[in-house]
């Protein structure tokens, strides 16, 4: 590509430094006690208030790589890739209904992950292992994603360098922020990505603010920007022999549209990101009120989409689509501001990031180490395997990054999101009933795994024989639709039917250690947990 | 491993019912933009445009507002309903 941009550089690495500083910084925000203990670091201290859930869950959901793929979905295909709205309008009423319930059973009990809920809720360690095994692998590739993030904004400040630099030059960069990233999360736990989403969301709020004024009046208004696109997707693709893409979803693209915004909204809140970012709220309240707020969020993704279509009316050809949008801001905003631009991508990957390896470390350290490795490790000792664990989980991102082809990370993250789907019907089916059989849903799980991941290895695109997208068949309705959402159908009547088996059959269910009072628990109950008194100034 | 009894309920139940009205608007609040969005042929057209904007983005963007708006209304009501359970239990208990 073209040289190094000096000015945009500059200012990328300013911000860069203002956050390392924070996130060391944020190890000394609100300090409880006993920084020794899992929640301390894990959850910090589970008593955030409303703001910094805000802060935290925004920065946690939408994510670089989500403000980088949204708009380059569009720019490839069109209309297709806004499906990223409704998705995200659609989540908020389901947290609104599930994640209060959840998190008042998890502060009775004292659970960290979901996977601790139904191990107490089921009385089942296998099937807690799937839980927590899911979550793990399908925050991994996610992880990876948020590198392929920042790299794409290096690649166009042009200090990714070319095809023929030397390796370590080239991906000396990312080693550094990786450095950086890894050195403050395992210092300073969750209250280093809270402290620093406040800067990314700043800076983003700022780019799309300008980015939706002033490009379009550039381009000469929405009429212009979306006749030109209009033109472009219509043109034939060589590879397929039908239009690229269109500007509306037409019929047999609507159930793609439709069964991708659902299924995508129920499978986001069961990352377990989502849930370590949630359960770090002070009260049931904070998580309700926070889905009222919550959907700014959604607007700024929906403004941040139409991006797709300025950088197809501009002229933008990339070949990589991950590139489009760093490469129009390159093109249309003056050096200084596009720095601020690609900073804001830059730490939109750092947050969630960090979230993410902390929340697929605390999964390992309580499901797996714990119930599975070592029964009787003291909360010191589960931090620090917490701790390590979250190195590890980062290193294992950064090999996915550097040693394997970008496609395998997006593959795999597809393929994350059925997975993660399928812990639905145990998580979601044990907050509100203790009906379902812990065997039934270990088989619903298993069967919806297996369908989900061999019908995805079978979609074949015209540049890929494998995981060439997220959509097939519906079975007996004949539409295109999203494969997790046919993969958790499928798990749900599984385990439906094998729950009416096994309940005639009276196979034992396992010891459920919770009662339906701990489901609406608030704090300042008797038996909820506190570690730190509520603080007043953040509410 | 003998079987759990089946309502392990040991705690005095509230007087009011499971599904009362109120908590039936929250769940109307809470599903309507369901049938707005995944409704996706009842919005899926050009015109009428707004600023050049096809209707089928301003109209997804406009719900981002309106379901925004019918959560809090299911907020408000949720936490009006829960302050009155409370209120019942604790008379009870203390």
């Amino acid at each position: 590509m073209n040289g190094v941009n000096g000015v945009a550089l500059g200012v990328f690495f300013f911000f860069f430094a203002l956050v390392t500083a924070m996130g060391f910084l944020a190890a000394r925000w609100r300090r409880a006690e006993n920084a020794q203990s899992l929640d301390e670091w894990g959850l910090g201290g589970r008593s955030f208030g409303t703001w910094v859930t805000w802060f935290l869950l925004g920065g946690d959901l939408y994510t670089a790589y989500t403000f980088v793929a949204v708009p380059a979905a569009i720019y490839a295909a069109g209309a297709s890739g806004f499906f990223a709205v409704p998705y995200t309008i659609l989540v908020y009423p389901l947290i609104f209904t599930f994640l209060p319930r959840l998190w008042s059973v998890s502060h009775r009990h004292g659970y960290v992950t979901t996977s601790d809920f139904v191990r107490g809720r089921f009385g089942s360690k296998s099937l807690a292992l799937a839980v927590a095994v899911t979550g793990i692998l399908a925050t991994m590739p996610y992880i990876a994603l948020q590198l392929v993030g920042i790299q794409s904004v290096l690649d166009v400040m042009g200090i990714g360098g070319g095809e023929s630099t030397h390796w370590f030059v080239k991906d000396l960069p990312l080693l550094i922020a990786f450095a950086v990233l890894a050195a403050y999360t395992y210092s300073s736990g969750l209250r280093a990505p809270a402290l620093i989403a406040f800067v990314k969301d700043t800076l983003i709020y700022i780019v799309i603010a300008v980015a939706i004024i002033y490009i379009p009046i550039k381009l000469g208004g929405f009429d212009d920007i979306f006749a030109k696109a209009g033109d472009a997707l219509s043109q034939t693709n060589p590879a397929t022999g039908k239009p690229k893409g269109e500007v509306t979803p037409s019929s047999p693209n609507q159930w793609a549209y439709a069964t991708l915004a659902f299924g995508s909204a129920l499978a986001l809140f069961m990352y377990p990101h989502s849930i370590t970012a949630t359960l770090s709220s002070g009260s049931r309240n904070v998580i309700r009120r926070n889905t009222t707020i919550l959907p700014l969020y959604s607007l700024m993704l929906g403004l941040l989409a139409l991006l797709g279509f300025m950088a197809i009316a501009a002229g933008i050809k990339v070949e990589n689509g991950q590139l489009a949008i760093p490469q129009l801001f390159e093109n249309m905003f003056p050096d200084w501001f596009a720095g601020v631009a690609f900073a804001a991508i830059g730490i939109g990957a750092l947050v969630p990031a960090a979230i993410m390896s902390i929340a697929a470390a605390n999964l390992f350290t309580r499901n797996i180490y714990k119930d599975f490795i070592r029964p009787h490790a003291t909360p010191e000792e589960e931090t620090k395997v917490s701790k390590i664990v979250s190195l590890l989980v980062k290193v294992g991102a950064l090999v996915f990054v550097l040693g394997m082809d970008k496609t395998v990370a997006i593959n795999f993250q597809l393929l994350g999101g059925i997975w993660i789907l399928q812990t639905f019907p145990a998580l979601v089916g044990g907050l509100f009933t203790r009906w379902f059989h812990r065997w039934a849903l270990l088989a619903g799980w298993a069967v919806g795994m297996v369908y989900g991941t061999v019908t995805a290895y079978g979609v074949a695109s015209p540049v890929q024989k494998h995981f060439g997208g997220s959509n097939d068949v519906i079975p007996g309705i004949g539409e295109i639709g999203y494969i997790g959402l046919t993969a958790f159908v499928l798990n749900a009547l599984v385990a439906v039917v094998l729950t009416v088996v096994l309940r005639a059959l009276k196979a034992p269910e396992g010891v459920d250690e919770t009662k339906p009072s701990d489901y609406t628990a608030d704090a300042g109950d008797p038996g909820v947990e506190e570690e730190l008194p509520a603080p007043t100034a953040a509410h | 491993m003998p079987a759990p009894p089946e309502t392990p309920e040991t705690e005095p139940r509230s007087a009011l019912p499971v599904v009362t009205p109120t908590r039936v608007v929250v769940g109307l609040c809470l599903f309507v933009p369901f049938v707005a969005l995944l409704w996706v042929s009842s919005y899926s057209r050009t015109e009428p445009t707004l600023i050049g904007l096809p209707f089928f983005y301003w109209y997804q963007m406009l719900w981002v507002l309106l379901s925004g708006a019918l959560t809090m209304v299911a907020y408000k009501l949720v936490r009006r309903e829960d302050a009155r359970r409370r209120g019942e239990r604790e008379d009870g208990g203390r």
